[in-house]
């Protein structure tokens, strides 16, 4: 499918380069809809990709790039059945996304995730699968599933362990604070960081230059400098459902849920 | 280093411009989310805009309990 207009993304592909547009409001939160809309986009890529070389990630909402999982959904879901049958659904969900991400990561074609404004949890996962982060100077990224009493669940462990050192990766998930793109780009998790609502120009201006490389030698080099974690993608998933059970994690969920506090986002 | 309040001026000027608001109507022991009629997602904009001016870095743990610019200001200027 060369082009496609879902509820919560769309993609199209022109002269070498796909864009996967996410747009669902609030800020694009990563739950049942999106997921079954993301598993179409990878099985589509496979065909897409024959005749591209570059594929563009990036929001059309002004709230940000990507919020992360829909904790609402996830919380109310888990209420509906026993504890057992909610893990086995959450599982079920991670090993989907796993999936997805998964695909992206090793896509032979180089991925840029144009960020803005908001890009946590799992919106920051979504990132991290990709080659390149591009961000405007009012990006904010966090891990904050620690406040929830979890760990990440769509891979940002393994993914940001790949690539930075591992004192910066206990920081950002030890404290569950938020991080400007400056200071992304300073520990070396964002390529480049441009003006506020340039994300996607920039984006597109990486794509082109890429398309003048040969393509099998850039799918060689990628393959070469970015294995995939699959072991320890594994084991998070495993991590994840052993906390998801815990009173104090289903505290958190309702307290996030049902909060009217004014930083219900500030870890 | 600037001022105190010299800092404090400088956020109520930045957040009067990004949130569209009048000057005038921000005090500086205002309550933030009530003057700029801000939600969670633009008080991290906020914390942004500043962290970009001032070049620091703020964890924004430290804006836990914080709701008007004068105590904002002091965060700030503690890492200037």
């Amino acid at each position: 499918m060369q082009k496609f207009k879902g509820q919560t993304l769309s993609w199209d592909s022109k002269s070498g380069i796909i864009e996967l547009a996410l747009h669902r409001k609030p800020c694009n939160e990563l739950g049942s809809l999106s997921l079954g809309e993301l598993e179409k986009f990878a099985t589509a890529l496979a065909d897409l990709e024959r005749d591209a070389h570059a594929l563009i990630i990036y929001s059309q909402l002004k709230s940000g790039f990507c919020a992360g999982a829909d904790l609402r959904e996830l919380y109310q879901r888990s209420q509906d059945m026993e504890m057992s049958e909610a893990v086995r659904g959450v599982r079920d969900f991670l090993e989907r996304i796993h999936r997805v991400l998964n695909t992206l990561d090793a896509a032979p074609l180089t991925t840029i995730a144009a960020v803005h404004g908001v890009t946590f949890g799992g919106g920051f996962e979504l990132a991290l699968a990709c080659d390149l982060i591009i961000a405007d100077k009012m990006a904010r990224f966090c891990f904050p599933e620690l406040r929830l009493g979890l760990i990440p669940g769509f891979g940002g462990i393994p993914r940001l362990k790949r690539d930075l050192g591992n004192a910066v990766v206990r920081d950002l998930l030890l404290t569950g604070r938020s991080f400007n793109a400056t200071k992304a780009q300073q520990i070396g998790l964002v390529s480049q960081v441009v003006a506020e609502g340039e994300t996607l120009r920039a984006a597109r201006a990486t794509a082109v230059q890429l398309g003048k490389f040969a393509r099998q030698t850039a799918v060689t080099a990628k393959k070469f400098i970015k294995p995939i974690p699959l072991d320890e993608l594994r084991r998070e998933i495993d991590l994840f459902c052993e906390l998801f059970p815990r009173p104090a994690v289903q505290a958190g969920l309702k307290k996030f849920v049902e909060s009217t506090d004014v930083q219900p986002y500030l870890p | 280093m600037q001022t105190a309040e010299k800092t404090l001026d400088e956020i109520l000027a930045l957040a009067a411009a990004h949130f569209k608001v009048p000057r005038e109507r921000l005090t500086p022991d205002g309550d933030f989310f009530k003057a700029l009629g801000i939600d969670s997602l633009q008080t991290l904009d906020l914390l942004t805009k500043l962290e970009n001016h001032f070049h620091v870095e703020l964890p924004d743990y430290e804006l836990q309990g914080v709701s008007d610019f004068r105590t904002l200001a002091g965060k700030i200027q503690a890492r200037l």
